[in-house]
């Protein structure tokens, strides 16, 4: 077979636009989901049982549904409830509410490997509410959970090629779109994989270097 | 509500998602074992393919992944039938994942437990099936069947090959009855309890080997 390179080159910006698309929905929805993770740990290591039951299996259900189905779910069957949302914002909110779910049992994790005795002296020390959250667990909390982060960051970017079923132009998007155009299917989803593979190889990267970092953190303050 | 037909029809889709998936994890568990095997083995060449093999299917999504076997490999010559692709493609994602599972196993095993076997005269497969391989068994069944889950919950990828699937069906399901929450609700709790009884399984598994170790 002729491997088509210029096609490949002609069409670059497809695939960097693409690959753009992808970078962005997974960082801005990977950030989101933090945050509502981290408001998901309130109930989730509530004193209740009762109320930290009801989050856990709220998590857990989330954790049980497939990524497609979600966004099946949010692109053809929230308009039969009157909401309507174009594909950017279905692709946002597929993406923020699947990952949530997992984020916040992350930090569950990471919360309950946290000796209680730290909050403990914490709180002997006057620290309490927001500012003990600030100060003294979050921090810790996310270090230890940085690189399960990381981990989920990956499976985020690969979950997000389903996207272009409700088409989402992301970077599988644009691969299928050039190898229907063109019929170059080997070439154009061989560039794609390896995009994908650059894009999870350098978040392990950075990963590992965040672990080193912060493992130099805690020395210095240990 | 879902009418009694379009249950049934659904019922369809959740026997394809299981014959794929059980296939795909069946085959996907020995290949991994076989990759570990390489990536832990003496031989460089082998050990750099196979490390190589596992970083780069692990890395590319599995849509993607589907499409390559599907849509780009009959250009180098290998083509094949929807079904035998998506059951291929689960294959090998699949065992790329397993793989990282058993050499972490194999990578945490004493050295001093296989060097006591082969001193009592075992040979080294001997040693491997009888020695390392039921500890290790029992130390990956865990993440073992938390991969099984991950891949239950990607598979309706094959869809996009034109595998109607439990996704898929619901999908057709909603469009054909223009009532898209109850089938899709329906998908739903049927993943939710084929993932459910799956983990559960795992934990009555997983106390019952560690019961007959202690």
């Amino acid at each position: 077979m002729n491997f088509r390179l210029d096609v490949l080159w002609h069409e670059a910006p497809q695939f960097a636009a693409g690959f753009g698309n992808t970078v962005w929905l997974c960082g801005v929805s990977m950030i989101l989901s933090l945050v509502l993770g981290a408001l998901f740990l309130a109930p989730l290591t509530s004193r209740r049982p009762a109320v930290r039951r009801l989050a856990q299996a709220v998590v857990d259900a989330g954790r049980c549904i497939p990524f497609l189905l979600l966004a099946y779910i949010v692109y053809f069957a929230l308009p039969a409830v009157g909401i309507v949302l174009n594909k950017w914002s279905a692709a946002l909110t597929t993406l923020v509410f699947y990952n949530t779910a997992y984020m916040a049992e992350i930090l569950r994790g990471g919360w309950v490997s946290i000796p209680v005795e730290q909050m403990e002296t914490a709180r002997a020390f006057g620290y309490s509410g927001f500012l003990l959250l600030r100060r003294i667990m979050l921090p810790q909390v996310l270090i230890a959970v940085g690189p399960v982060i990381g981990n989920q960051l990956i499976q985020l970017i690969k979950d997000s090629a389903f996207l272009f079923i409700i088409t989402v132009p992301e970077l599988t998007f644009a691969a299928n779109y050039v190898q229907s155009y063109y019929f170059i299917p080997f070439e154009s989803f061989l560039v794609s994989t390896l995009l994908y593979w650059i894009l999870c190889a350098s978040v392990e990267l950075l990963v590992q270097r965040s672990e080193r970092w912060a493992s130099l953190v805690r020395r210095n303050h240990g | 509500m879902l009418s009694p037909t379009a249950l049934l029809d659904l019922l369809t889709g959740v026997g394809t998602t299981v014959a794929v998936c059980s296939i795909a994890i069946a085959a996907g568990m020995p290949l991994g074992l076989l990759i570990a095997a390489g990536r832990t083995g003496k031989n460089p060449i082998l050990r750099l393919v196979c490390g190589l093999y596992a970083s780069f299917v692990r890395a590319v999504p599995l849509v993607t992944f589907v499409m390559l076997i599907y849509f780009g490999l009959p250009a180098i010559g290998l083509a094949f039938d929807p079904l035998p692709a998506s059951v291929f493609a689960l294959s090998l994602n699949t065992a790329a994942f397993n793989s990282e599972i058993w050499r972490a196993g194999i990578a945490d095993f004493s050295r001093g437990q296989i060097e006591a076997a082969r001193a009592f005269g075992m040979t080294p497969r001997l040693a491997f099936w009888r020695i390392m391989f039921p500890q290790i068994w029992r130390k990956s069944l865990p993440p073992l069947v938390n991969e099984i889950t991950l891949l239950i919950k990607a598979s309706p990828a094959i869809a996009v090959i034109g595998i109607v699937d439990l996704t898929r069906k619901a999908r057709q399901i909603a469009e054909t009855t223009y009532e898209p929450l109850p089938a899709f609700f329906a998908a739903v709790l049927i993943y939710g309890v084929v993932l459910l009884a799956l983990v559960a399984a795992a934990r009555l598994l997983e106390r019952r080997l560690s019961a007959r170790t202690a």
